[in-house]
């Protein structure tokens, strides 16, 4: 059986996923083309404006750029901030996945 | 041993809060209530009572600190009046709605504009939905009572609990009290235990924003979303009804003193008249009462001790063979009726009761209600209820018009 707080008043724990996985609030979601994220193409750590740029911190500066999409709720900050148009927002389950 | 003194309803209070061992007071001075404070910090200051007493710049501040220190395990107490109640509005609602089992005395008085420093009712009734549990004393016997009670009751349901008493009528005049003693109020209230604890081991956010629906925390644990949160308050107050009758009855046992109802009754075994209201108002009712018995009219006066959560069951019951309801109160639901009057109806609907009821309004601003006008209003609404066009008056007693 599923495990059920036994709390009497809201509580919570300053913990990674603690408000449950935001990311099912999203309607589109970015999908970032490596052959035109600028750290992809040069192989090395650059730019990284996405990271900057999005409001959740979801966004991993590493390379390639990867987006945790447990948490993204989809707002397109990144893909508008994007010098290299490498993110573009898609509908949520249109790359059947 | 238990004493008897003769002292005021906020003495009485006072005393009540000291006897439970209260950890905590943070309070505002406002009249009427203020005598209780100032008693309190005596007793604080004398050493008589080892508690904190933190003074703070307003209403919404002491509740604040009360709020506070009952989340960190302690038993806490404040009082207040009329425009301080109000005040607390916000904190009432997260006293509540954080479980705590705050106690307060609200000693009643009325609501400006205009100014008045009198007593009625319409403070207390005003916060009447916060989801705080509300107890009406009737005198000064049944505040000291009912302070040490409302401990019991709301550290078992985890839901503050105001105690309400008429302003200078209970809390400025003299009765004798019968004190339990330190021994008895020890037994009868063990220690504060919190529904939950604050620890730098396991660090909580107390509150936090509470999204519409259920959520999986990180432990994956299914955590209650608003609603749910919300319906648990509503079965600790629909649970605080056996709660506070099996309180009263293991009080009663200790001292003697019959608090086994969520309601009482003044002659009403035979009554086909019944007159019901909350607090000093349904003490005069039982003047009434007896004048009316001695023309032969059947009267019996059922008073409300506890006004949230309403005794739905225990009301239908005690007025069944009514034949007549008449329903005194010291506030207005303005554009409507008395509170306590759609409180009655609602509670009678459906059990095929249709006696006629008039309620009346009186007392406001601290007018005074003598049993003698109870008794003339009864008279009249007798005669009134004959025509079948004043089945269901709503009446100002005493007010000219």
């Amino acid at each position: 059986m599923e495990k059920r707080d036994k709390n009497i008043s809201a509580m919570s724990t300053p913990a990674i996923g603690e408000a449950g996985k935001t990311g099912d609030w999203r309607d589109m979601k970015p999908v970032i083309d490596h052959s035109k994220c600028i750290p992809s193409v040069k192989k090395r750590a650059a730019c990284y404006l996405c990271w900057l740029y999005c409001p959740e911190g979801v966004i991993k500066t590493g390379i390639p750029v990867e987006i945790d999409m447990d948490y993204c709720k989809g707002c397109g900050v990144c893909a508008e901030e994007c010098p290299a148009k490498a993110i573009t927002m898609i509908n949520e389950g249109d790359d059947n996945g | 041993m238990a004493e008897t003194i003769i002292m005021t309803g906020n003495t009485a209070a006072a005393i009540a809060a000291k006897l439970c061992q209260v950890q905590v007071v943070a309070a505002y001075p406002i009249t009427p209530q203020t005598s209780i404070i100032e008693t309190l910090s005596q007793f604080i200051e004398s050493g008589a009572l080892k508690a904190e007493y933190v003074r703070v710049e307003s209403e919404h501040s002491a509740m604040t600190v009360c709020i506070s220190a009952s989340t960190v395990g302690a038993r806490v107490f404040t009082s207040t009046s009329s425009h301080g109640l109000l005040y607390m509005h916000e904190q009432l609602h997260w006293a509540a709605g954080s479980r705590l089992p705050v106690v307060m005395c609200c000693v009643n008085r009325g609501v400006g504009a205009p100014w008045s420093i009198f007593n009625d009712q319409q403070d207390s009734i005003a916060q009447r939905d916060t989801g705080w549990i509300q107890l009406y004393c009737r005198d000064n016997q049944e505040i000291i009572d009912t302070v040490i009670q409302a401990y019991r009751i709301a550290e078992e349901v985890y839901a503050p609990v105001m105690v309400c008493y008429d302003g200078f009528v209970l809390s400025h005049t003299m009765m004798p009290v019968c004190v339990p003693d330190t021994e008895t109020v020890n037994s009868f209230l063990p220690p504060y235990k919190p529904h939950t604890f604050l620890s730098a081991e396991k660090p909580r956010n107390i509150n936090p924003v509470i999204f519409p629906g259920m959520r999986h925390n990180s432990e994956g644990v299914l955590c209650d979303g608003y609603m749910e949160m919300r319906y648990k308050l509503q079965e600790a107050l629909e649970k605080a009804r056996d709660v506070i009758v099996s309180v009263g009855m293991q009080y009663a046992k200790l001292t003697g003193r019959d608090y086994s109802e969520l309601l009482w009754r003044y002659k009403t075994e035979d009554a086909e008249i019944l007159l019901t209201g909350m607090g000093s108002i349904a003490t005069e009712a039982t003047v009434a009462v007896d004048q009316l018995r001695q023309e032969g009219i059947k009267a019996g006066v059922v008073g409300i001790r506890a006004y949230r959560p309403f005794p739905r069951k225990a009301i239908q019951e005690a007025l069944k063979n009514a034949k007549a309801l008449i329903v005194l109160e010291k506030d207005i639901s303005y554009g409507f009726e008395g509170a306590l009057c759609s409180d009655i109806k609602a509670a009678l609907y459906g059990t095929g009761l249709n006696a006629p009821l008039h309620n009346y309004i009186a007392g406001l601003g601290g007018r005074d209600v003598k049993a003698r006008e109870i008794y003339e209003a009864v008279k009249t609404s007798l005669e009134d209820m004959k025509s079948k066009k004043a089945q269901n008056k709503t009446i100002w007693i005493n007010c000219r018009r």
